[in-house]
C-alpha cells in the first residue's frame, strides 16, 4: 500500500456482561476514503464506532490512528471527531459557539476561532449564521453544522453515526450526494454507519458488511452487490428474490435446486459448491431477470408467471409475479417501455434469468 | 368560543379563582390591614406605618433580617453543592432499579415529620450526643464537644431537610440532558470541568433556579429547625414573627413583618430570576 | 289520635332533651390535665363527649383572640392572663356560679382566682392546678445552685439553661432583691426593674449553653448530664428526680414563682353545660388526683390530694418546707400593656453579644 492507513482496527473485541458485541474485527481504512460500516440494528456497528471515538474501551485487539495505538488515549485526546445520530449539537449556545467550542478547548485565540469557524461554514455552504440559534435551523442545515464542528478541528478521521437517520427521504437523498461531495471537499477519512444500505452503496468507497459482530464481507459497492461472499450479504445489500430448497445437481460452480415447492432453479455457486441434496438458497436480483409477453424459443429456461400486483414507482417499478405451480412470488423491475407497458393484474408473463447473474449459497447451520 | 364552552371554562376556573381569593388574597388583605393599624391604648387602634417603623428603628428586627436572609442564601448555595452531585449521579450515571432505588432512599428523610428530623440532628449533635462520643471514642478530640446551638447546626438542619427539594428538579432536568451531548463535548476535546461549565450547567439552569427558589423559601420561612438546633444568638424572622404574634399579642407588627418577610423574599427571588437570565415562566413552567 | 299526638310530643321532648344534655366539650388545656381515663369517666357519666386540644398560656389566648372567642367551651390559661386577655380582646365570658359546686374548691384559693380573674365586677375564672416555677438542679453536680441569680456563677458556666420569657425575668428581679410584682402598677418602677434585671440576664449569658424552648428539651438537657442548673416547672424536676435521685425541684431562696390553672369560659363557647359538667367532675377529690398523678401538680380541690401517689407527695414535701410554701410569689394579674415592656427587654438581652 502506498498511503498508510488512518485508520487500522486489529481484531478488536467488545464483549458485555452475557454477550459479545463485536468480535474479532479488522480492517483497515486508507487516507481520504469513505468507509461505511453496513449493518442491520444490533449488529454491533455502533458498539465499534464508539470504541473507535473512545466512549467504549475494547475487550481486546489494537486501534491505531495514523499509525499511533489509541487505546490508552481518552475520547477528548483522539484526533477523531464524530457526528452523533441526533447530531448532538448544543442548543444553550448559538451556531458560532457550537462550531468554535472544539477550538476554544484548545485554548485557540478567539480572532482566530472566529475566522476559522467562518471559514468552515462557509464550506460547508452556510456563511454568515454564526449568531443563529440551533432551533432555528432546518434539518439539513444542522446536518452541515454538525459536520463544521467537526471538520473545524481537522480530524484525521470523521465518524459519523447514522446522520441521515432523522432526515425525511426527500433530504436524505440530497444530503446522500452533499456528504460525498463534502468528504471529498475536506478530504479527510470518513467512518459512516448506518443500516440503510442505499446510503453506504451511494457514498462510499469501501463498505464493510457487519451481521453479529463480524465483518462478513468488505468491499467496493459493486464487490458487495454483484459478488457477495455469503447469503447474509446477498440478501441484505440491494434487493433479491430468495429461494430455497435442495440441491439437485451440479456441474462446476453451476448448480441447480429443486425449491420446496416444486420448482427446479439455476444459479452460480460464489464459493465451494454444495454437495447434491445439500439445502442451498439462491439469490436473483429484480433487474437480472428479463420478462417476456410471449414464451422464448427456448421455454425450458422461462417459466411461466401470474402477475400478482404492479407496484408502479417511475423508473423504479416493480412488477410481484407468482408461480402458479409452487406458489412462489417472484418480484421484478418493470422497464416502462415496450409492451411490458400495458401489464395488468392476472396477466401471464414469462420470466427467466442467466444463471451466471443468480448467486447460489449452502445454507447457512443446515 | 360559545356560551356553553365558556361556561364551562369559569366552572373549571372556579376552584383554582376561590382557592386563590379566599385562601390567598383575603388573608393577605386581612393582614395587611393588621399591619397597617397601630395601637394607641386598650382596644384602640389607629392606621399608620407606625409597625413599619418600629422596624427599621430596632436594630435587633432588621439584623435579624438581614441574618435569616444571609443564612438562607447561603444554605441554598451549599444545596446546590451538595445536591448537585446528587443529582448527577442519579440522573446520568445510574439506570433503571438503582436509579429509582437511589431516588427513594433521597425521599426517606421525608418520610417522618420535621420535627422528629430535627431531633434527630439534635441527638447526633448534642454534646452527649453521637457525634461528640464517636470523635472522643476515636481519640480526635479529648472531651465532649457541642456541635448543636450554633449557626452551623442550623446550616446543617436546613440543608438536609431542603435537600430534596433541589435534587428533584435538579434530577428532571439533568435527566432531559441528551447523553450524547455530553459525549459531542468531550468528543471535541472538552474536559470534565469545561463540559460542567459549557453544557451541563447552562441545560440544568432552570433546574437549579428553581430548586434554588424552592430551598431558599423553605429556609427563609422555616421555624423549627433554627428554632430547635439555634443557639443564644441564632435568632431567626420567623422566630420574631411568632413571638410578636403568641406571646408577645403584638398582631400588628407580626403582621408587619410578615409583609416585610414576604417582600424580602419576593425581591430575592426577583434579583435571583434576573442574575441568572430566566424568567419565572421557564422555571416553573416545567 | 289523641294518644298519637301525645307520645309524639315525648318523644320530642325526649329527643330534645337529650341534645341538650349530651354536648361534645371542646377543651383547650395542659398536656396531662385531661387524662383518658378521666374522659373515658366523664364520657360514660354525662353522655358528653371531650374533644381536647392542648396549649400554653400564650397560644390559648392567641388561638381564641383569632377566633373572638370561639371554637372552644372551655379553657384553661393562668389565672395572671384572663383580665388583661379579657380587658384587651373580650374573649372570654363571666361565670355562672350558680352551676359551679363551690363546695369542691378550697376556699382560698378559690377567692384569690376569683379576686384576680375580676374584670368589671364579673368574675371569669375558677382555679384547677397549680404548680411553682423555680430551680431544677443536678444536686450532685451544682448543689451551690440555691437560688436564681446562681445560675449565672461561673462553677455552672455552661451548663445552666432558662426561658427567655417573663418568669425568668421576674424570677431574676426577686434574686436580685427587687419586687416586680409590687411594681406591676407603676409602668415607670417596673421599667426600671426591668433595665436592671436586663443587665444582669445580659452578663450572664456567657454562662447559659442554651435558652430552653420547650419542657422536653430542658428534660433531655438535664437528664443528659449537659445541663447541671436550669430554671424550670417543679413537675419537671419531680418526673426527672423518678430517674436520677440526684436531680430535683430547689425552691430558691428569693421564692418559687406560684401559677393557677384556670377553667374560663370561652366568649363564643356552645356547651356552657358540659364545661360547667366537667368542672364539677373533675374537682371530685378522686378525680382530682388522678389529675395530679398524670399532671404532676396538686390541686385546687378539697382533699385533693388524697389518692396522690406516695412518691410524688415525697418529692413535692421535699422542694417546699412550710418557709419554702409561704414564700412562693403568687403571679397578680398582668396589667395590659406590661408585655410590651417585657417584649423589649427579652429582645435587647436577645441581641446583646
Amino acid at each position: 500500500m502506498t498511503t498508510p492507513a488512518d485508520l487500522v482496527c486489529k481484531d478488536l473485541t467488545k464483549d458485555f456482561d452475557n454477550f459479545r458485541a463485536v468480535d474479532q474485527v479488522s480492517f483497515e481504512v486508507p487516507q481520504g476514503s469513505f468507509f461505511s460500516i453496513l449493518g442491520p440494528s444490533g449488529c454491533g456497528k455502533t458498539t465499534l464506532l464508539r470504541m473507535i471515538a473512545g466512549f467504549q474501551f475494547p475487550t481486546s485487539g489494537d486501534l491505531l490512528i495514523k499509525g499511533k495505538s489509541m487505546i490508552d488515549v481518552g475520547p477528548s485526546k483522539r484526533p477523531v471527531s464524530m457526528v452523533f445520530q441526533h447530531l448532538a449539537l448544543f442548543p444553550m449556545m448559538n451556531i458560532g459557539k457550537n462550531v468554535g467550542f472544539g477550538l476554544r478547548q484548545r485554548g485557540v485565540p478567539a480572532a482566530e476561532i472566529k475566522t476559522r469557524v467562518g471559514r468552515v461554514l462557509e464550506r460547508v455552504g452556510l456563511p454568515g449564521i454564526e449568531d443563529r440559534q440551533v432551533d432555528q435551523l432546518s434539518g439539513g442545515q444542522k446536518q452541515r453544522v454538525a459536520i463544521a464542528r467537526c471538520m473545524v478541528l481537522e480530524p484525521d478521521v470523521l465518524l459519523l453515526d447514522e446522520p441521515l437517520g432523522a432526515l425525511d427521504l426527500k433530504l436524505r437523498e440530497h444530503m446522500k450526494i452533499e456528504l460525498k461531495s463534502l468528504q471529498a471537499e475536506f478530504n479527510t477519512t470518513f467512518v459512516y454507519i448506518t443500516h440503510d444500505q442505499s446510503e453506504a452503496l451511494v457514498m462510499s468507497d469501501n463498505i464493510a458488511v457487519m451481521n453479529k459482530g463480524r465483518f462478513d464481507q468488505i468491499g467496493t459497492a459493486k464487490e458487495l452487490y454483484y459478488e457477495p461472499a455469503n447469503a447474509f450479504v446477498a440478501g441484505f445489500v440491494g434487493d433479491a428474490n430468495k429461494f430455497s430448497g435442495k440441491v439437485t445437481g451440479i456441474d462446476g460452480q453451476h448448480v441447480t435446486i429443486t425449491t420446496n415447492g416444486g420448482a427446479t432453479l439455476s444459479a452460480h455457486a460464489m464459493n465451494s459448491a454444495p454437495t447434491i441434496g445439500a439445502d442451498a438458497q439462491i439469490f436473483v436480483r429484480p433487474e437480472a431477470i428479463a420478462l417476456s409477453k410471449v414464451a422464448p424459443p427456448d421455454s425450458e429456461k422461462a417459466s411461466a408467471h401470474i402477475v400478482d400486483s404492479v407496484l408502479f414507482n417511475g423508473a423504479n417499478s416493480m412488477v410481484l409475479l407468482r408461480d402458479p405451480q409452487s406458489g412462489e412470488t417472484l418480484q421484478v423491475t418493470l422497464p416502462q417501455s415496450g409492451d411490458l407497458l400495458g401489464l395488468g393484474k392476472g396477466d401471464t408473463v414469462f420470466a427467466r434469468w442467466d444463471p451466471a447473474q443468480a448467486r447460489c449459497f449452502a445454507t447457512e447451520g443446515a | 368560543m360559545t356560551d356553553r364552552s365558556k361556561l364551562g371554562f369559569y366552572l373549571l376556573l372556579m376552584p383554582l379563582m376561590l382557592w386563590l381569593i379566599t385562601l390567598i388574597i383575603l388573608p393577605h388583605i386581612g393582614l395587611f390591614m393588621v399591619s397597617i393599624s397601630e395601637k394607641i391604648g386598650v382596644r384602640e387602634y389607629e392606621t399608620g406605618l407606625g409597625n413599619y417603623a418600629v422596624f427599621f428603628n430596632e436594630p435587633l428586627y432588621w439584623r435579624t433580617f438581614a441574618r435569616t436572609a444571609f443564612m438562607s442564601i447561603f444554605t441554598t448555595i451549599l444545596t446546590l453543592v451538595l445536591g448537585f452531585p446528587v443529582a448527577y449521579y442519579i440522573a446520568k450515571l445510574t439506570r433503571g432499579r438503582t436509579k429509582t432505588t437511589l431516588f427513594l432512599m433521597c425521599l426517606i428523610p421525608f418520610w417522618v415529620s420535621e420535627l422528629v428530623r430535627t431531633f434527630g440532628w439534635m441527638i447526633l449533635l448534642r454534646e452527649t450526643g453521637v457525634l461528640s462520643n464517636f470523635l472522643q471514642y476515636t481519640g480526635v478530640i479529648g472531651g465532649p464537644v457541642e456541635f448543636l446551638y450554633n449557626d452551623g447546626a442550623i446550616m446543617v438542619g436546613l440543608v438536609y431537610t431542603s435537600i430534596l427539594f433541589m435534587i428533584v428538579p435538579l434530577v428532571t432536568t439533568l435527566d432531559s440532558l441528551d447523553d450524547s451531548l455530553i459525549e459531542a463535548g468531550y468528543d471535541l476535546g472538552g474536559s470534565g470541568y469545561s463540559i460542567m461549565r459549557e453544557i451541563v450547567i447552562p441545560h440544568a439552569t432552570p433546574g437549579i433556579v428553581s430548586g434554588c427558589i424552592v430551598v431558599f423559601m423553605l429556609s427563609l420561612g422555616n421555624y423549627l429547625t433554627p428554632i430547635l438546633l439555634g443557639g443564644k444568638d441564632s435568632l431567626w424572622f420567623t422566630g420574631l414573627i411568632y413571638t410578636q404574634f403568641i406571646t408577645r399579642f403584638n398582631w400588628e407588627l407580626g403582621s408587619a413583618f410578615g409583609f416585610l418577610l414576604l417582600a424580602l423574599s419576593s425581591t430575592i427571588v426577583f434579583l435571583g430570576l434576573k442574575l441568572s437570565r430566566q424568567s419565572l415562566t421557564e422555571t416553573m413552567g416545567r | 289520635m289523641k294518644l298519637g299526638l301525645a307520645s309524639t310530643t315525648v318523644l320530642v321532648a325526649a329527643l330534645s332533651t337529650t341534645s341538650l344534655s349530651a354536648d361534645t366539650l371542646r377543651l383547650l388545656t395542659w398536656g396531662g390535665y385531661a387524662p383518658e381515663d378521666v374522659i373515658a369517666l366523664f364520657e360514660a357519666e354525662t353522655g358528653h363527649t371531650v374533644e381536647v386540644t392542648t396549649s400554653n398560656n400564650e397560644e390559648m389566648i392567641a388561638k381564641l383572640r383569632a377566633t373572638n372567642g370561639g371554637g372552644f367551651d372551655l379553657a384553661q390559661p393562668s389565672q395572671d392572663r384572663i383580665a388583661s386577655a379579657q380587658e384587651e380582646f373580650g374573649i372570654y365570658k363571666p361565670l355562672d356560679m350558680s352551676m359551679v359546686d363551690a363546695a369542691q374548691f378550697i376556699p382560698s384559693m378559690m377567692e384569690a382566682t376569683a379576686a384576680n380573674t375580676t374584670y368589671e365586677g364579673e368574675v371569669y375564672g375558677l382555679p384547677h392546678v397549680w404548680g411553682t416555677s423555680g430551680l431544677v438542679v443536678n444536686t450532685a453536680e451544682a448543689g451551690q445552685v440555691t437560688d436564681y441569680t446562681d445560675l449565672c456563677d461561673e462553677s455552672v458556666a455552661g451548663s445552666v439553661s432558662y426561658r427567655l420569657k417573663r418568669p425568668t425575668l421576674i424570677g431574676f428581679a426577686y434574686a436580685m432583691g427587687l419586687d416586680p410584682f409590687a411594681a406591676y402598677s407603676d409602668a415607670d418602677a417596673y421599667q426600671g426593674i426591668l433595665d436592671e434585671v436586663e443587665a444582669a440576664l445580659i452578663e450572664c449569658k456567657p454562662n447559659v449553653k442554651t435558652y430552653w424552648d420547650g419542657g422536653d428539651e430542658i428534660k433531655n438537657l438535664l437528664r443528659s448530664g449537659e445541663v447541671v442548673a436550669a430554671m424550670a416547672w417543679d413537675t419537671g424536676g419531680w418526673q426527672l428526680n423518678a430517674d436520677n435521685a440526684d436531680i430535683t425541684f430547689v425552691a430558691p431562696e428569693a421564692g418559687a414563682l406560684g401559677w393557677i390553672d384556670t377553667f374560663v369560659l370561652p366568649a363564643r363557647g356552645r356547651a356552657d353545660e358540659a364545661a360547667y359538667d366537667w368542672i364539677n367532675f373533675v374537682m371530685r377529690p378522686e378525680i382530682a388526683s388522678m389529675i395530679t398523678n398524670t399532671a404532676g401538680n396538686f390541686t385546687a380541690a378539697v382533699d385533693g390530694d388524697a389518692e396522690v401517689s406516695a412518691e410524688l407527695k415525697a418529692r413535692y414535701q421535699g422542694s417546699f418546707d412550710q418557709a419554702a410554701i409561704d414564700n412562693i410569689k403568687w403571679y397578680p394579674p398582668v396589667p395590659a400593656g406590661l408585655e410590651a415592656l417585657e417584649g423589649a427587654t427579652l429582645d435587647r438581652i436577645n441581641a446583646s453579644n
